[in-house]
């Protein structure tokens, strides 16, 4: 196949991608978005097959069979929950593939290099390479594996600016003198370096921010590598995956009112006792009995559901799904409302309610709802805490102060479970849980839940 | 590589990336994950660079060796990234509700 002809095939491959994002934007034709980018994928796999340049097939066929069982079985295997750790493995194999397409090109070349594509080339490596141990790190953090809280010694940014400069430098050894090999595998070793030493010091609960961050930065590698074997599908798709990356980690910044420099260099959860100092909230949580909490849904005519990662860590989605039905059944208008930072990744706990088959048309994004609750009966809070608390509006002394968050005190009941009456992860005091129209029911929430069912169905 | 090449590459990397912004800031929160890995999974894309880098020599030696792992890598992300998306879109459904009366 002449290389004219792979090019328009990998025109068609783009616009498969294209048309397969433009379809994700409704969850109704999502599944088709997907099949579509799959073929697009496909296609262009089979028209680089066909191209004279490639004469043997075995090793293809051997490291396809390889990558394709362990993809594979992860995919199928992979519990929803952990969903955040398995975006940042296969991300950071992305990464490493990136970075070796590069370094294998730069092996192959005998000929000189042309300015231009020595620079992709330097680029798609550095940035492949910490891609690549940043999103093993972020999936030790998300895991547990690695420390969650924020790894700090004196003089740290001072070290990776160093290392940082050092790469620029040795760079430029390189553009001197290509065949510098000590500069060109000491660029490895340090980009390798920096992907690690960069995401330690960020704490585990800003890992998602750092996930999507390094999706985007998997694709900046992917354009880079395309621009130095001049291949416009690579340079194309690389660009769709740094652009979405970049719109997601502005979505979790902003959803916690934090810029990118504050989580890349705040180490946000770094134990530090003076922005918990301040005037908690006063007064007495009222706590209520199961009978009590099932009378007041009984008696109203709308509910709104919050879930927080509470809610999932307790494995409490389903019986809140029963909870939903049987009262939507009763004539109750039900909806769910989804902070952004709910779950552990944008839009997961959107996931693990439909793993739960609570219907798409039930859940509502924050903005789309926080008007609602002035005129709704109930709110249920399951395992939230942070997203509901009204100190972020009233209280600038707050570490979240600023940070949007549902409404829910508007209503005329606020339903609270809570595992206990302990603090939430940025160690701050709710006021939503000593408020007068605030009933506080504690306990497991999987089990409270499965009580109030049963008293809702006598 | 010449200057014009470069140039329509640079172009063709803007007008991409505007593209791109503009589906994406169209996706709704509800989908957010299951677009994150399937920007992923189309980030496999390197797949192609490492396939040529593979295929091409005649004998075995380090760029055959180093694109054999990179195929490797990508077709993981390739292979799962597409696999886990399609698990999470499949569980997205809309249920007609009934009403007691």
């Amino acid at each position: 196949m002449s290389i004219h002809i792979i090019n328009l095939i990998y025109l068609i491959s783009a616009s498969l991608f294209m048309l397969g994002i433009k379809n994700l934007s409704s969850p109704a034709t999502a599944k088709l978005g997907n099949k579509l980018s799959m073929s697009g994928m496909g296609v262009a796999i089979a028209a680089t097959l066909a191209s004279p340049e490639i004469s043997g097939f075995t090793l293809i066929i051997i490291a396809i069979a390889i990558g394709a069982a362990i993809g594979g079985y992860a995919a199928i295997k992979v519990e929803m929950t952990s969903m955040p750790e398995m975006v940042a493995l296969f991300n950071g194999c992305g990464g490493a593939a990136s970075a070796l397409v590069a370094l294998s090109e730069f092996q192959g070349t005998t000929s000189g290099f042309e300015s231009f594509t020595l620079l992709t080339l330097l680029l798609s490596i550095i940035i492949g390479g910490l891609t690549f141990t940043g999103s093993l790190i972020a999936f030790g953090k998300l895991q547990g594996i690695v420390s969650t809280r924020p790894i700090t010694y004196p003089g740290q940014q001072v070290v990776n600016a160093a290392i940082l400069t050092l790469t620029v430098l040795l760079s430029w050894m390189v553009f001197q003198n290509p065949d510098n090999a000590f500069a060109f595998f000491a660029i490895i070793i340090l980009a390798l370096a920096l992907g690690v030493l960069a995401v330690i010091p960020i704490g585990g609960a800003d890992m998602p921010v750092i996930v999507s961050l390094l999706n985007s930065y998997s694709g900046v590698a992917v354009s880079m590598t395309g621009f130095a074997l001049n291949n416009n599908a690579l340079i194309i798709v690389g660009s769709l995956v740094g652009a979405s990356g970049l719109f997601l980690t502005k979505i979790m910044c902003d959803a916690m009112n934090r810029s990118l420099a504050n989580v890349l260099f705040g180490a946000f959860g770094k134990v530090d006792e003076s922005t918990v100092a301040g005037e908690g909230p006063t007064g007495t949580m009222k706590g209520f009995e199961v009978d009590e909490v099932a009378m007041v849904l009984e008696n109203a005519s709308s509910l709104i559901i919050v879930p927080g990662y509470g809610m999932a860590a307790a494995q409490a989605q389903h019986v809140t799904r029963e909870i939903g039905d049987f009262l939507s059944e009763e004539g109750l208008d039900v909806r769910y409302a989804i902070h952004s930072v709910a779950g552990r990744m944008p839009g997961h706990m959107n996931v693990l309610l439909a793993e739960a088959d609570v219907s798409y048309d039930q859940l509502y994004a924050m903005e789309d709802i926080n008007d609602d609750f002035s005129n709704t009966d109930v709110v249920l809070v399951i395992g939230a805490n942070d997203v509901v608390n009204p100190a972020a509006k009233t209280n600038p002394g707050s570490p979240i102060y600023g940070m949007p968050v549902l409404d829910v005190e508007k209503s005329r009941t606020v339903i609270v479970l809570k595992r206990s009456m302990n603090v939430g992860f940025a160690g701050i005091e709710n006021e939503l849980f000593f408020m007068d129209n605030t009933m506080m029911l504690f306990g497991d929430a999987k089990s409270s839940l499965q009580n109030v069912l049963n008293a809702l169905k006598e | 590589m010449d200057t014009g090449t470069i140039i329509v590459g640079l172009t063709i990397f803007v007008l991409a990336c505007f593209a791109g912004a503009e589906l994406i800031s169209r996706v709704p929160q509800t989908l957010h994950t299951p677009l994150m890995s399937a920007s992923n999974a189309i980030s496999g894309i390197a797949i192609l660079g490492a396939l040529l880098a593979t295929g091409r020599p005649e004998s075995l030696n380090s760029v055959s060796i180093i694109g054999f792992l990179a195929v490797i890598f990508a077709s993981i992300n390739v292979v799962g990234g597409y696999m886990v998306t399609d698990r999470m879109l499949q569980m997205f459904k809309k249920k007609t509700r009934k009403k007691k009366e």
